[in-house]
């Protein structure tokens, strides 16, 4: 059990700062995911904080104590590779208890704990097996029940699923965020799969290129990216963007013109915005409705309709070359290619300032809900 | 299925001639042990020569035993060589495990210097290192007495010590373990291991082939010694098999009974590569090496 503490944490390979001065705080028990684009650093963050990384500078602490400088198996932290580091020779109980008999526990007292984990993890009847001749499930169990048998203070995991097939990850998923429920202990968690990030995170942090965007519930960083990267990165599809010109600020609402000449009044935070400045409008494909029932009509070509069913995906363009997608509930009468009039409504717009800073209002999830409410044709 | 079986039959042919190419010298030596003098030159141009026909004996084996200190050879060698290999495998194992697996100042410089040092030949320091040992000084049992000696020259040791570390094993060495994810060895770390531990628990059990590949160049290396047991040892004591035909050769003796000494000492040879043969072929073909 314990809380975590990185302040102004540097990575610096050679003269390549990778790293730029991350701060973050992390309570005990909580489910943390890093999540970015490749190469944004979230590995490295993480190897650092396991201690297999050297820290440039700044500092780490865990349960209040400053770790920076404590070799990683001291530091009472456990790691799953994503490739699950299953040393070969050894059978899955040799696997699970090589960190105890390195910390020279009795044999006794070995087999007890490993029994334990294997216990939680359904690992019974493999105890004996070399990781050979385990299937890539089984293998990435082996992986965690080989961290639960140290009991560490803080689980880390570097992408453990994504050597996994689509359905086994689901259900591995799902276990793992079973096993947060049952051990309760700090875990981190790097992926750059947002499904999984959305759906164990207690806490998410978006990277980006060695700098924390964001820290957040996921419904938060759903619901208030703080800018465009954020509103980009998490939710899927990806978020549509519009770029809108100020025509007019007042106190609370923007005067802005859509790329095929719409003009609309839309509220925000006006505070450093002036006539003439372009804006990002961002809306996220399942607000964007198939019909001119919203509040906001533009028209645009359908270029590719994707029927899955339960959902229906489409593709078109907006004034030549913006791409748009809406994801449709249910079936679609949307068919093949067609000019045609979309919607959206104001309270699910997002606004980013040229710097790509959020200025839209704070949206919340039950004011969200009831506004969804008092118009009746919104989905 | 005649065509195929012809076919099939042709290549076994083919094959048991190149064998008998490779072989005849073995085998003509094996044969030649068993005969007497007579029977070696009056086979010769027949093929008789290579099969265990005509009057055969172990004669020539006992006469080897009974002019030369054979015995004694074959102690020393497989004491030289066994122990060589034995530290050998340690010592260049370890180097390469820090090469390719830690980090250090100077590390680039020591790999560099490994790589360099494989090009240069025995012969080409083997004077200065027989002036060197002979100015070390030792200690030795004589007569039962352990007393301070002046040079290493006529010991066992210096037979071995000079050849423990080798670059071009160490390099092999180097090659195998640069591949092994380093993910072992964080995991170990994060375990607790030291640094000696991954070497001992996790990178030595992981590198089977590449120990038995380095412990038969090593093992034949040793056993072949010629050149430096010659230049290094004189008296008997220390004298390894090798040199030893060189000194029956020049004590009148036979063919048969030459022919038997090279089957005494080409035979531990053929024993070990027969017994590491399988994880040998295998590791050369992980090392893409081709043999
Ligand atoms: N040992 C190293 N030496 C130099 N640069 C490194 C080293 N390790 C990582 N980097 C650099 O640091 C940056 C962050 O790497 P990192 O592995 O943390 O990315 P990541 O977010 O985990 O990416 P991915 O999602 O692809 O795993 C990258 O630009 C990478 O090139
Ligand atoms: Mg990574």
């Amino acid at each position: 059990m314990a809380d975590l503490k990185l302040t102004q944490v540097i990575k610096r390979f050679g003269d390549l700062e990778t790293i730029h001065g991350i701060d973050l705080d992390i309570k005990d028990g909580e489910f943390v995911v890093f999540v970015g684009p490749s190469g944004c650093g979230k590995s490295t963050l993480l190897r650092m904080i396991a201690g297999l990384e050297e820290i440039t500078d700044g500092d780490i602490h865990i349960d209040n104590e400053c770790v920076t400088r404590v070799p990683a198996s001291k530091r009472g932290v456990a790691m799953v590779f994503q490739s699950y580091a299953l040393y070969p020779h050894m059978t899955v109980r040799e696997n699970m208890g090589f960190g105890l008999k390195m910390a020279k526990v009795s044999k006794h007292e070995i087999t007890r704990r490993v029994d334990e984990a294997a216990q939680i993890l359904q690992l019974g009847p493999l105890l004996d097996r070399k990781p050979k001749a385990l299937s890539g499930g089984q293998r990435q169990r082996v992986a965690i029940g080989r961290t639960i048998v140290r009991n560490p203070k803080v689980f880390l995991f570097d992408e453990p699923l994504s050597n996994l097939d689509a359905e086994l990850r689901v259900k591995m998923r799902v276990e793992i965020a079973k096993l947060h429920g049952e051990l309760r202990n700090t875990m981190i968690y790097v992926t750059h799969d947002q499904t999984e990030a959305m759906t164990l995170a207690d806490k998410i942090v978006v990277l980006r290129s060695g700098n924390v965007e964001q820290v957040g519930s996921p419904l938060e960083l759903y619901l208030n990216p703080a800018n465009d990267f954020v509103a980009g990165f998490i939710g899927s599809p990806q978020m549509n963007f519009i770029n809108c010109e100020v025509l007019a600020v007042t106190a609370d609402m923007l005067r802005l013109r859509f790329p095929c000449g719409l003009e609309t009044d839309m509220p925000a935070m006006t505070a450093n915005v002036k006539a003439g400045d372009n804006l990002k409008l961002g809306i996220r494909p399942e607000h964007v409705l198939e019909d001119a029932s919203g509040e906001l009509v533009i028209c645009v070509d359908v270029d590719v309709v994707e029927h899955l069913g339960g959902s229906t995906f489409v593709y078109a363009d907006y004034a030549g070359d913006i791409s748009m997608t809406l994801q449709v509930g249910g079936l679609s009468d949307i068919n093949g290619k067609d000019k045609r009039e979309i919607s959206f409504n104001r309270h699910y717009c997002h606004l980013f300032n040229e710097a790509g800073k959020s200025i839209g209002l704070r949206k919340d999830a039950l004011e969200l809900k009831a506004a969804e409410k008092m118009l009746p044709m919104a989905g | 299925m005649s065509v195929k079986h012809l076919k099939t039959l042709g290549w076994y042919l083919f094959l048991t001639g190149i064998g008998y190419v490779f072989l005849f010298p073995l085998l003509f030596m094996l044969v030649s042990s068993l005969k007497p003098e007579q029977a070696i030159f009056a086979d010769l141009y027949s093929i008789r020569a290579i099969l265990p026909v005509g009057e055969l004996s172990l004669d020539n084996y006992r006469q080897v035993f009974e002019k030369s200190n054979v015995s004694l050879y074959f102690w020393n060698s497989l004491f030289i060589t066994v122990g060589t290999v034995i530290m050998g495998l340690f010592v260049n194992s370890l180097l390469a495990f820090t090469l390719s697996r830690m980090s250090w100042r100077g590390q680039k410089l020591v790999l560099a210097v490994v790589i360099a040092l494989m090009i240069i030949p025995l012969e080409a320091i083997v004077v200065p290192l027989l002036l060197l040992a002979s100015k070390l000084p030792s200690i030795g049992w004589e007569g039962g007495m352990l007393v301070l000696k002046s040079s290493w020259l006529n010991t066992l040791h210096v037979q071995m010590l000079p050849f423990v570390a080798n670059s071009f094993f160490i390099f092999l060495f180097y090659q195998f373990f640069r591949d092994i994810p380093k993910d072992f060895d964080e995991a170990a770390e994060l375990d607790g291991a030291t640094p000696f531990q991954i070497y001992r628990h996790i990178i030595v059990p992981m590198s089977g082939p590449v120990f038995a590949t380095v412990a038969i160049l090593h093992f034949l290396l040793m056993w072949n010694q010629y050149i430096w047991p010659i230049m290094a040892v004189q008296g008997e004591d220390a004298r390894p098999l090798m040199p030893g035909i060189q000194i029956f050769f020049g004590r009148q003796s036979s063919w048969g009974e030459i022919m038997a000494y090279a089957s005494l000492v080409t035979l531990p040879v053929l024993a070990v590569f027969l017994m590491f043969q399988k994880k040998f072929v295998t590791s050369l073909a992980g090392a893409g090496i081709k043999g």
